[in-house]
This record gives structure tokens, sequence and C-alpha cells, in this order.
């Protein structure tokens, strides 16, 4: 059958003539004229000799030898063997551990063809410290510094490790003290790796000195529990919460993992009207205060009295001894709310929590024992299942200062921290350092006390090292490489893990990693019961990044009693002085590890919202009365003053801060770097840690010998936001209102809809006043929706946005002029004593202008409202149709688009964007020799941070945030390939998976069972600007405070309908 | 030709005939520039060489180079776009709108008019092009066939009309002036002797032979040139107006934007031309052409426009009142109260206050004052963009996008390069194109002459 077909290409195939035979078995149909070239004479007889064709040849080969010298070659290699995991174009994401002596974190790390390029929280069950901040976000930007150091030093040159190494045994055999300084190690492996460094050579001590100090919780607990821990706290069991001058939102141990306890009870709706209620006393404004349901302005002296009279206060009602100090202070409004504090809190006894951020042993002892009247010890504070983190011992590490200075010292380790820029000045560690015979240092970057050092023996960065860490009992989490060691190529020397290193020198022949796998083996294994097989413990434990495991804990072995009232008189003790400083940790930079990212760098203070800065935070009132340049629109310079702190003098701008406590000035630690490698930290503010000082054996934030003298220079502050106060547009932009209010009235009093009055009489919603019918969304309609009761202005999901979305830094001078390209930015908002109900007394245009110009001015203690503002992918956008060129667009799943290609750079439509939220190249920020320094998408390494699946946009085009599409789309296609339908919540943008307590929702309004349907449809939910008519596609949720006071949200027509009701009755 | 009455006040002064006419005209082209002309065309064009070197600049690194910023997308560029393309509007209303309602005293002042019209767009198109992001990309602007899957620009936006808008503009105004500038040229080519101009002369006026029927074609073709300029005096800022009036900026979404951009538009043209014609009357010694009672003419217009600008601004703040929107009022609360308030009071008090002098007789026929009224008018007109766009821009909606502005040199350096080309091209029409349309100037010698009348009232008695 098969022979049956003939298939043919030509009738002469088919008629097979003989003539066809012959043909076909030629080449070419016809004869080629082969004969005929061979043997003409015109290559004789032509014009073209053969010296003209060398000639010829000469030049051509010349002209692309030169040609070929401008063209850059770039080398793509594909790979020979493919590793089996990657694949071009698809994530790969390792569960993996971050922690710096400061920040921890379980994390995952998406790598892209073996690139780490996002931090992304582990969400393994069970698990806690799993959301990075601002700093985690944007460590992996740390990876390709350029300021990394590519081999060993020795005596400040480039040196083998071969070299290093003989150095540093040599030095570690000729005995004397050997001493490591390094920050709290939570690593049980590195303590082991410790313990046979320290076999080795005996007179090794090891020293552990956190540049923030947490020492006071330490030595508290060792005070009335018997065990130097510090104790783990569960925010989310605390119906009344009390903080004394602590941060635990922002910077306080954890401040993500608190703050999404914390917020647990911040989530109120109709069905649930209950939340906690948080008073707060401090100095500075803090996140942590600027979230609270109550703030109190208090001096940095009189933090301890005012812990002292909370304790009396508690104490009296629950029988206890109360302590005899004097506990009166200056604010009389904090004194009195200290009696209504402590009923609230005896009204929750067992369900409440009392925190300090103050590094006073005595104080923090004082909050133990009242935490302990209250009875939260086991409830909302833990001491059996302590942390392991924050191990300073302040007072070792002073006398370890004396012992090298006394020159007692000949080898100093300084693992993981930075004391020559870090320690108080008091201390004078510098001087000491240089006494110690040889000085070995462990630091990714030439920081000043590697600067300092003998011997630099470069750590990897954390993405390239092996470890393992026990942030918590009972929780032990994997750190592994996601990248091979960068700078281990053929002409580098390369860098070396610190562990390794150790190993080393102390003769272990092991390479860490086996070592870490024989800790795991011997001392996790057995603490957990799922298996007994190494080797599937180890693949899944490193699979999880993390094993949850029953520790028993050791019996605390808590003194008879304690005398609260020598804590008390010490707590007290502290002298105020006529003006104080309360040195502060910043949300984005905090202790400076990571000054020299320009992520960071860039990211706003939430608070202030200056950016590539530090300053002196102080009181308006006071601003005026040193009369200073009182700058309260912020457009305008700042005065620079001479600040005396202890006897040194520096020069500091000074920034009016609503909300500083007067009689009191704070200033930002991790700024005024001086190693000259960093070269986006260098020069940038003035170094803080120098005020810290040494009191009661502890590190303390305080300064109480302080002046401040004027002088004639100004500064340029670069903030992103310069108008304060919400100017009576509540209404329209910010709605609030207390827990009373909502709970005693229903939504139309709190979230009236926005309507508007029509032709022919009475009144239409918006929605109903339409010149268009709306477009069809028949499969996806994206929504997202943000609950400013759960936003605390934290900004980890700004940095997020930023490694996302391949934002560009523009540095400090285009800050200031208003130039930054953050997608997603924290609108922050003060009160002003001024409201638009001011307005029924007024008359006239004067008063009229006078009222605005009141309304510009925040309250002395404002109260903070945070509204993360992003495009709002409005469904009529305005932006869209005044582009000439179209290259703003919607999409059929209600998302507006750029092309950036199509974009010619008119910025008509970010005129017209009442968001402002488009933002437009000014310069080339990825060629501009402006940019080089801060800009990683212009250096060789830096550029490896970069998403391969967002585009860097070019100089002369506007963007903005596109609700992360490239997830969206991978989202979409992996639902494909599954052949399932999408999930809800499979999909999360970059600012929504950042954000620890979920105040982003993001999902599909088409799926009626999705979580962003049911926020929509909460009585919460409201747009901004609805009454212009854009129909935004985010929706923000109405914030609550827990206050009992009436009317925050000023709601013009309910008083309307009331005085209207008052008439007719 | 109409007879006028003798009563009504020559238009060309002193015993002039069709030959000194002639002569007068063409003595700037056939003569020796005066030191004058070499001063102000140095300055002229120094300015336009820093302007050259600040547009290369901003061409090399990108618009970063300016004042503007997130939130004040727009700032000096739009504001001297929307103030030359308004000064140019005084051209086309002179030559097209007064030709139809057959004003005589026009003739005097037309060509140098539609001349300085030509400039500004000339200098408004600068703007228009270079203030994109992507200059390179600005042919994408025009619906031209393409092979993106034909992509056509938006037809919804503003900025779109505008293109076309502009673009017809500067058309129909270089043919118009080019045709009113033929018979002239013909007069030139006759009058050179030396072979160069003869050429260059001869080539620019088209073989213009003053026959009956050139000059029949001619009529016709003016007349119907005056017909359809006429829409665009009115079309033109009207459309720009809507860049800003279709826009949902509060401050600019206004429906009074079209009658008030175009009056002022004819406010800020009439300044510019007397400021031109008043230098050019003075150097060429022109006197007895631009004659006091021309200026007067010119300050009436001044007077009627200034006053609807006026109006138009407390319109604005009535409106923005009786609204009850909130950020209406805010944002106009703002313009004159703000921090940028000084920009709103100058120009109230340079738009506003200073044409009113006018309505003294003294004051509107006195040279000097009207040539330094005319400069103030358009310092005031170009504070006027400056205000509806900038202190507009710098608080709109969400007060936390809130900002400031600050020019940059650069900035500064291209507003006063477009003046220095705008400069360097007059004072080379002044010198090598005729300033007035002799020919025109001809056919009213006999009506208005003041020599003829004088002649009449003779004759009568």
């Amino acid at each position: 059958m098969s022979m049956s077909k003939k298939y043919w290409r030509g009738l002469p195939e088919l008629h097979n003539s003989t003539e066809f035979q012959a043909q076909s078995k030629n080449e070419f149909a016809e004869p080629l004229p082969i004969d005929e070239f061979l043997n003409s004479n015109e290559a004789e007889t032509s014009g073209t000799s053969r010296r003209d064709f060398l000639k010829v040849m000469g030049f051509s080969t010349a002209a692309v030898a030169l040609a070929a010298c401008e063209t850059p070659v770039t080398r793509s290699i594909p790979y020979v063997v493919k590793p089996e995991e990657v694949t071009p174009g698809v994530a790969n994401f390792y569960a993996t551990t971050f922690y710096d002596g400061h920040d921890y974190a379980a994390i995952l790390v998406k790598t892209r063809e073996g690139r780490p390029i996002k931090i992304e929280g582990n969400d393994f069950e069970g698990i806690s410290f799993n959301h990075g901040n601002a700093r985690v976000q944007a460590s992996v930007l740390g990876l390709y510094d350029g300021a990394r150091l590519r081999a060993p030093k020795v005596k400040g040159q480039d040196a083998t490790w071969k070299t290093a190494d003989e150095t540093v045994t040599k030095a570690l055999a000729a005995g004397g003290n050997v001493r490591i300084l390094t920050s709290t190690i939570i690593s049980p492996s590195t303590k082991a790796v410790i313990a046979d460094f320290t076999a080795k050579y005996p007179n090794t001590k090891v020293v552990t000195y956190d540049a923030i100090s947490y020492n006071a919780l330490t030595k508290a607990n060792q005070n009335v529990f018997g065990k130097a821990v510090v104790s783990s706290y569960d925010f989310s069991q605390a119906k009344v919460i009390v903080g004394i001058a602590c941060d635990f939102l922002g910077n306080w141990i954890a401040g993500e993992e608190f703050s999404k306890q914390y917020a647990k009870n911040r989530k109120v709706s109709k069905t649930n009207p209950e939340m906690s209620q948080h008073f707060h006393f401090e100095s500075n404004m803090s996140l942590t205060g600027a979230n609270a349901d109550y703030r109190y302005m208090v001096k940095p002296s009189e933090l301890g009295k005012v812990t002292a009279a909370l304790y009396n206060a508690v104490a009296s009602a629950t029988g206890n001894t109360s302590v005899s100090v004097n506990t009166k202070i200056e604010n009389e409004e904090a004194e009195k709310a200290i009696k209504k504090v402590a009923q609230k809190l005896l009204a929750q006894k067992g369900q409440s929590l009392v925190v300090s951020g103050l590094n006073d042993e005595s104080v923090q002892t004082l909050i133990n024992g009242i935490n302990k009247m209250l009875d939260n010890y086991g409830k909302t504070v833990d001491v059996e299942n302590h942390l392991n983190f924050k191990q300073s011992d302040d007072k070792a590490f002073a006398d370890l200062v004396s012992e090298m200075a006394a020159g007692q010292v000949s080898v100093l380790l300084t693992y993981n921290t930075n004391p020559v820029y870090t320690a108080p000045a008091s201390l004078k560690f510098a001087e000491a350092y240089k006494k110690v015979k040889t000085k070995v240092s462990f630091a990714q970057v030439l920081d000043e006390t590697a600067a300092l050092a003998d011997v630099v023996v470069p750590d990897h960065h954390y993405l390239e090292s092996w470890n393992d860490a026990n942030p918590k009992r009972g929780l032990y989490t994997l750190q592994q490489p996601t990248i091979n060691p960068i700078f281990a190529q053929p002409r580098n020397e390369g860098t070396r893990q610190f562990q390794d290193s150790l190993l080393k020198w102390a003769d272990v022949k092991s390479d860490y990693l086996t070592y870490l796998q024989n800790q795991w083996n011997t001392k996790v294994l057995p603490l957990q019961t799922t298996t007994t097989d190494f080797p599937t413990f180890w693949a899944q434990s490193l699979h999880d990044g993390a094993v949850v495991v029953n520790e028993t804990a050791a019996a605390s072995t808590a003194p008879a009693s304690i005398d609260y009232n020598i804590a008390a008189s010490k707590a007290t003790s502290i002298k105020g002085g006529g003006l104080e400083l309360f040195v502060y940790e910043k949300v984005g930079l905090g202790n400076g590890n990571y000054s020299n990212n320009p992520w960071l760098q860039e990211l706003p203070d939430p608070i202030s919202k200056v950016t590539w800065d530090n300053y002196i935070t102080m009181s308006p009132i006071d601003v005026k009365k040193l009369g200073l340049r009182e700058m309260l629109r912020q457009d305008i310079d700042g005065s620079i003053v001479d600040l005396t702190v202890n006897g040194i003098t520096i020069q500091v701008p000074v920034y009016p801060q609503p909300g500083q406590a007067p009689g009191s000035v704070g200033l930002a630690l991790g700024y005024g770097r001086t190693a000259e490698t960093l070269k986006v930290a260098n020069g940038v503010g003035v170094n803080a840690f120098q005020f810290l000082g040494l009191i009661n054996d502890t590190i303390q934030p305080i300064a109480t010998n302080v002046s401040i003298a004027g002088t004639k220079q100004k500064h340029r502050f670069a903030a992103t936001q310069i108008q304060h106060t919400i100017m009576g547009r509540e209404e329209f932009l910010l709605r609030e209102v207390s827990l009373k209010e909502f709970k005693e009235n229903d939504k139309t009093y709190w979230n009236p809809p926005v309507e508007l009055t029509v032709h022919g009489g009475g009144k239409k919603h918006v929605d109903e006043i339409d010149l268009w019918a709306a477009h069809p969304r028949p499969g996806h309609k994206w929504g997202m929706s943000i609950d400013m009761n759960l936003c605390f202005g934290c900004g980890a999901c700004v940095v997020a946005c930023t490694a996302e979305n391949n934002v560009a830094v523009v540095g400090k001078e285009e800050v200031s002029k208003t130039r930054d390209m953050h997608w997603l930015r924290i609108d922050r908002y003060y009160s002003s004593d001024v409201t638009k109900e001011y307005q029924e007394t007024t008359s006239g245009l004067l008063d009229t202008r006078q009222m605005y110009l009141d309304m510009e001015n925040p309250s002395a203690n404002p109260q903070v409202t945070f509204q993360p503002m992003m495009c709002q992918h409005c469904n009529h956008a305005p932006c869209e149709n005044v582009c000439p060129v179209m290259a703003t667009s919607h999409s059929s799943e209600g998302l507006n688009m750029m092309t950036y290609n199509r974009c010619i750079g008119t910025r008509y439509c970010a005129n017209n964007c009442p968001f402002k939220v488009r933002r437009f190249n000014w310069f080339n920020y990825n060629g501009n020799e402006k940019f080089a320094d801060i800009n990683p998408a212009q250096q060789e390494l830096g550029r490896m941070v970069l998403n391969p699946d967002v585009v860097v946009r070019s100089r002369g085009v506007i963007e903005k945030c596109s609700m992360c599409v490239q997830r969206i789309q991978a989202g979409k296609l992996d639902a494909k390939k599954s052949g399932q339908p999408l999930k809800d919540g499979a999909i999360k943008t970059a600012c929504q998976s950042a954000c620890p307590t979920d105040a982003i929702i993001f999902g599909d309004l088409n799926d009626s069972e999705s979580v962003i349907t049911k926020e929509r449809n909460d009585d919460r939910s409201y747009f901004l600007l609805e009454d212009i008519g854009v129909k935004p596609t985010i929706s923000y949720k109405v914030k609550v405070r827990n206050q009992d006071e009436q009317i925050i949200f000023h709601n013009k027509s309910a008083h309307k309908t009331e005085a209207h009701e008052e008439k007719h009755s | 030709m109409h007879a006028e009455s003798e009563i009504r006040i020559p238009l060309i002064l002193g015993n002039k005939t069709y030959r000194q006419i002639t002569d007068d005209i063409i003595a700037p082209i056939e003569g020796k520039a005066a030191r004058g002309w070499y001063t102000l065309i140095t300055i002229c064009s120094l300015c336009f060489l820093w302007g050259i070197c600040s547009l290369a600049y901003t061409i090399g690194v990108g618009i970063g180079a300016w004042g503007s910023n997130n939130g004040v997308d727009w700032a000096w560029d739009i504001t001297n776009f929307v103030w030359w393309i308004g000064i140019g509007h005084a051209g086309t209303l002179i030559s097209a709108v007064l030709l139809l309602f057959r004003q005589k005293w026009r003739m005097a002042i037309n060509r140098s008019a539609e001349a300085m019209t030509i400039f500004a767009v000339l200098c408004a198109a600068i703007f228009v092009l270079l203030h994109t992001g992507r200059p390179w990309l600005d042919y994408m602007l025009f619906p031209l066939p393409n092979q993106f899957g034909s992509l056509w620009p938006n037809f919804n936006s503003p900025l779109l009309w505008d293109v076309f808008a502009v673009s017809t503009y500067a058309t129909v105004s270089i043919v118009f002036w080019y045709i009113g500038l033929i018979p002239d040229f013909g007069m030139i080519r006759d009058r050179v002797i030396k072979p160069w101009q003869k050429k260059f002369y001869g080539l620019l006026s088209f073989g213009w032979g003053g026959s009956a029927r050139h000059w029949s074609r001619f009529e016709e073709v003016s007349l119907v040139l005056a017909g359809l300029s006429t829409p665009l005096v009115f079309s033109v800022h009207s459309i720009v107006s809507f860049d800003f009036a279709t826009s949902i900026v509060p401050g600019w979404h206004t429906t009074i934007f079209p009658p008030y951009f175009v009056s002022g538009a004819v406010f800020s043209g009439f300044a510019m031309v007397l400021t031109l014609m008043l230098v050019v009357r003075k150097i060429y010694k022109l006197e007895a052409y631009i004659t006091v009672k021309h200026v007067e003419y010119m300050n009436i217009v001044i007077i009627v426009t200034g006053s609807i600008v006026g109006v138009a601004y407390l319109t604005e703040l009535f409106v923005a009142w009786y609204s009850g929107v909130e950020w209406e009022q805010y944002a106009f609360l703002n313009r004159a109260t703000g921090p940028l308030a000084w920009s709103y009071w100058c120009m109230m008090a340079c738009n506003v206050f200073s044409p009113q002098l006018f309505w003294f007789k003294k004051l509107r026929t006195n040279i000097t004052y009207t040539f330094v009224i005319s400069i103030v008018i358009n310092i005031g007109m170009w504070f006027e963009r400056f205000v509806i766009i900038v202190p507009t821009l710098c608080r709109t909606y969400l007060p936390s996008t809130w900002n400031t502005y600050t020019p940059s040199f650069i900035d500064i350096g291209i507003f006063v390069g477009t003046i220095g080309m705008f400069g360097t091209l007059f004072l080379l029409f002044s010198r090598y194109f005729p300033v007035i349309a002799q020919a025109e100037m001809k056919t009213i010698l006999k009506v208005s002459g003041e020599a003829q009348k004088k002649a009449a009232v003779h004759a009568h008695h």
C-alpha cells in the first residue's frame, strides 16, 4: 500500500525521460562556465594589479581592525554544561538567613541566572522573624558593593592569603593576649568554631560588643530572673501597650517582627471593633511614637522618672510597695497621663505590655517589675523562650579598651563590628586600638577599623556564606550561599569566610561547611523527631531554611527579692541639662552597617522625609527660641549650628521636628562615615556614635551636657516631602476616626459616600455620574487595598520596590530638587491645631488665608498618619488621554501601563496626575557621570543586582508603578502551565510581600472570593479624590485611632446634617 | 480708491511723493547700516549664542539641566512657548483682521508685525520641539505612516491639537507674509545695482512685473489668505489654552481659558509690535510713516485687550470662590497669596494696572512712555503664563506633593537665547527686507498723506 502512491517533483521526473536521467546526474542544470573563466585573459588585462589588490586588502583589514577597536565586545557565553536547576528566564529561590549582628531575618533569596537579585520573606510554617526590614531588603545590593575588598591586606597592601595567614598565625603563636571583639553571635556553629580556636590559643577571650547596646535588658533580666538574656515579646497578645522611648516598630530588637504582632491587634472592622491601645512616652519622634494612640513628649533625663512613676502607679494598685523617688517631670500632661495609663494597664492584667528602649539597667529592672506586677510574664513577655540577640557586654568592652590602652592585648580580631567608628568618644577606642600589636579585621570593606588594622582578612558576604543561626530558643535557621564567592576569580585573591579563617588558624582540618554539617548532625538533629537520617534532615532543613524544635529551658534562678528602690533611685538620678541629646537609629541606616548602600541613603526617613542626611531634630519651639531658621515649609534652607556634647563640637544642621520634646534634641546614628573607599557614605552627615555615653556601665544614647550655638551657615535638606499637613483635605484624602466614633456610628458617619449635587437638584454618588460607559474587564481585574491602620511607615516596601523595579538612585542634589524616582512613597501627614471647623468663625478672604497659613504648621505634638502612595491605576486615568503619542494606556486587566519605547517625554501626564506619582528621567541616570558613584546600574558589579524582568529606563521617559506587572505575568504563566485557575494570593507585588503587617493587599477583583474583594467591600474602604472622578484602582482603609476623643476626621457633611436636624427639632 | 475726510489725521506725514516713499523704505537696504544696528545685532547674536549653548547642553545631558522637577514638570519651557506664541498673534491680527476691517493704519506696521509673528513662532517652536525628554523622537507627534503596527498619535491629546494648530499657523503666516513681500521685492530688484543683489531680489520677487493682472491676483490672494488667517487668530491660542483647560489640575481646569488666552495674546502681541516699531522708527527714521497716531491706535487696542485680560483675572477668582470647590479655591488663593505670590502681583501690576494709564491721551501719545509700558506688558504677560503654570503645579491635590521651583542657569540661557534669536532675525529682516509694505503705503498716499490732505483742504477753500 505504501508503494501505491508516487510523488514527483515535475513532469520530467514523472516521465523519467533519458534526457532527464542524464541531467539529474549533474548538480547544475546548465553547464558552468568554468573553463571559460579560467581560460580568459581578463585577469591579466584588468586594471587591478596584484599590488592594488594587496593595497586594498591591507587597507580594508586595517579599517576593519580599527573599526573593531571602537566597538566594545560584550561576551555572552552560554553554559557548556547547563546547571540542572538554572533555566535562563526562570527565577530560583533559596532559603537562607540574614544576620549581621544587628538585624536578623529568615529569608528567601530570588536568584536569576545565578545572581541573587531580591530578598523575600521565608514563609515556612512556625517561623518568626521572616520579614526583613528596609536594610534586609537592601542587603542584596551590598553583595555587589564595589567597595568590597577583593583580597586580604597586610599593612595596608594587598596580599595573598598565604601571607595573611602566616602573619596572623605568627602573631597568634607568639603568645600574649588574644581578644575577639565581635557583635552578638547567634550561630551555635560559629560559637563552636570560636571554642576550637580558643582551645588552640588559650589566651583568647571573646568580648561581645554591639554598636547599639541592649546590655541593660540582659542585665535587668539577670537581676530579676537570673538569666542574662533578652526576653521575647508578643505584642499580639497585648491589649494595652506602653512604650517608653522604645522604637519597637522600628529598630528595637526586631522591629518588623514586632510590627507583625502589633498589627494583629490593630486590624479593626465593624465585626471586630476592638484594637489594642498604645501609649508612648519619648523625646524624639520615633516611628513607634508616630503610630501610638497617645504620645507624650518627655525629656531624655526624665524618662527614668516616667518609668518610676508608672511603677508606683501600678504598685499601689496591686498592693506592692512603691518606690520613694521624686517623679516630678516638666511635661505636666505626661505626668498626669501616667495615672490613666496605669489604670488602663491594670484593666488588662496579663494582656498588657510595658517596654522601654532605654539602655539603663535600673530602668529595665523597673520595667521588669512593672510587667511582673501586671502578670505579663509568660503571656506578652517571655524570659524562658528568650531571644538570643543583643548579648552586648558594655562593661567588658570598656575593660577591653583599657586593657588595649595598657598594651596588654597582642592580637585583636574584630568581626562584624567597627568600633573605631561606633565606640563612644569617651572610651578613646582608636587610640587604644593603635596600641594593639597585631590588629586583624574581618571586615568586608575597608571600614574605619579595617583601615587601621594590620591585617584585613575579608569575610564573605552573607549571600556567599554557610552558617546557621539560633535567634530564639527552639528556632534554628540555616544560611547557604546563593552565589559563588564573587571575588574568588583567578585574578583576585578573593574573600574567605570568617569561620574558615578561624578554623585554618586553629589548625582544624575541615572546611566550615563540613564543620557546620557535623554540628547539625550532633546538635540539632537530636532535637527534632521527624527524621533520624542526617542527609534527609540536612536536605530538608536547607530547603526550608529553618527547623523548629522543642528545647527545654534552663531553669531560672530568680533571686528571692529585689529592692526596686535602688533601681528607682538610680533610674531617676540622671541630671537633666538645659538641652539634652537623645541619639537614635534611623529606620533606613540603623547602626550604619549599610551606610554605603545607596538604596538606604535614598530611603526617606519615615518621619522627617529627609534623605542622605542626619541632622539635629529640634522642637520648632526651641528653634524659634534659638533664633534659627524655622524652615517650616522645609523648602527653605535650614541653619547649621555648632553642637557641643561633652566637650566635643561639631557642625550639624538643624531640622525643626514637630513632636520633639522641647529642651531635647535628637541626632541619628549611622552617618558621618570617614572610610575613603565608601564612596556613597563618605561625607554624608556627621557621626553621632561619638556622643554615646557610658552611664551606669552601659552605653546609653543620652547626653545631658549639650549646648548649641547658631552659625550663619545654611544647609539644604533633600526631603521628599516639604508640606507636612493635610490642609483640611481629610475628607478627600486621609480619612480618620476615633475608635469610639467608629463603634458608635455607622459607615455613613465616618466614611461617607462622595456625592455631588446634580442639575435639577438632589445628589448623586460620583460613580453614577460618568461620561463614558465602563470598559469591560472580562478576565482579571487587578485591585489593591491599603490599610492605613496597618501601615506604620517602616519603608521596607519602598526598598523592595526599588530592588524589584530597578528604580534609579539619584542622589542628594536631585532629591533636593524633588526629582526622587521612587515608584512607591509613603506620605506622612502631621495633624495641625487648625482645622476647617475654624472657618466657621472666620469671615473674609484674609481670615481664610490666615487659616490656610496656620494649617501649614503641624501641632507641637502632632498625630501622624502614613499613607503609602503609588500609581493609583485610575480607570479614568487623566494621564492617558493627554499623552500625544499614546505612550501610556490602560490594559484590559485594569492596569495603567507605560510604553517606554513610545514615550517622548512631554511630561504632560505627570502634570495631569492628581497623585503626582509619575517620575521623569531627567538625566540618563544609567550613564551620566554625575551618578556614577551612587547609581548601582552604572557599576560593572552593581548592575548585577538589576532585575532582568524590568526594563532599565533611559533618559527622557516617564516611569511609574506598574503594579509589578512582571510578577503578574509570571503568576499567570505559572497558573497556565499548571492548568489551574490562578489562585488568589499566588501573585504578590513587591511592596505587598515586603510588608510585615499585610497592610497592602493585591488581587483579582473579578474573583468574588478573593481577599481583595472582601477588603474592597469593607466599611472602612474608600478611594482617594473620589470627587474628581478618576476612579482609582487602589482603595484605602480609614485609619482608626484608639482614642476616646471626639471627631478626628472632620466630617463636614455629617456636621451639616446634625445642624440641619437640630434646626428641625 | 475711496475718499477720506480731510480732517482725519493723516497717516503719512510730510510732503511725500511715491518716489520719496520708495527712497525712504529702501534706504536701509541700499545704504549703510546705522551704528545702533550693529550694536543691537551684536548684543542679540551674543544672547542667541548663549541660547544655542544652553540648548546644546540640554540636548546633551537631558532636561534635568533645567529647574523643572517631578511635580512642576513644566515651567519656563512652556511659559516661554505660550509667551512667544501669544506675541505672534498681533501680526496675524493686524494683517488679517484689520485688513478685513479695512483699517488703513495697519499698512505701516503689518509687514514688521508679520515678520515678528514668524520669528516669534520660530522661538515658540524651539520650546515645543525641545521641551520633550527625547526630542529626536518628536516625529512621533505627527500622524506619519509607520511600521509600528500602524500606530497613530493620540487624537484626544490637546498637545497633539497644539502640534497641528501651531504648524498650520506657522505655514499660513509665512505664506501670507511672503505674498505681501513680492511687490516690494520687485521694487527693490529694480532699484539695486549690484549684480548679486539683483539676482537675489530677482529670485525673491518671483518675477513680479507690476502688471494689472499681477496686482489683481496679488490682492485676491491677500484677501483669501486674510480670510484663512482670521480663524487662526482665535484657534491657535484657544488650542494652546486647551493644554491647560482640558486637564484636571485645579487652576488649569477652567472654561474661561480660550477667550482669556486669545485676548492676552493680542495684548502681548501689540505690546511687542510697539516695542519693535518704536525702535525701527527711530533707527530708520521712519517717523513720517509710523506716526504718533499709529502708536495711539495700537495703545487703544492695548487698553481694550488689557481690560479684557483684567476682567478675566477677576472672573477666575470669582468663579473659584463661587464654585465652592476646595481645590479650585485653594489654587487661586495660593496664586495670589502663596509662596510665589510675588509673580502673581507682578502680573497684576504689569497687565492690569499699567495699561489703564493709557486712558490719558497725553500718555498714550507719548512715545517714551509707550515704549516703557510696552516692555512692562511683555514682562507682565510672561508672568501671566508663569503664574498659570508654576505656582499652580507647585500645589495641586495632595499636600504631600507640594513643592517649589527654581529656574536653572540653563533655563535663563534658553529664554534669553530665544530673545536673542528673535532680535537677530528681526534686525536682519529690517536690514535686507522692506520693513514697511511700501506698495500698500503708496495706495493710501493720495487719501491719507499729509501734503495731499492739506492740498485737498486748500482746494475746498
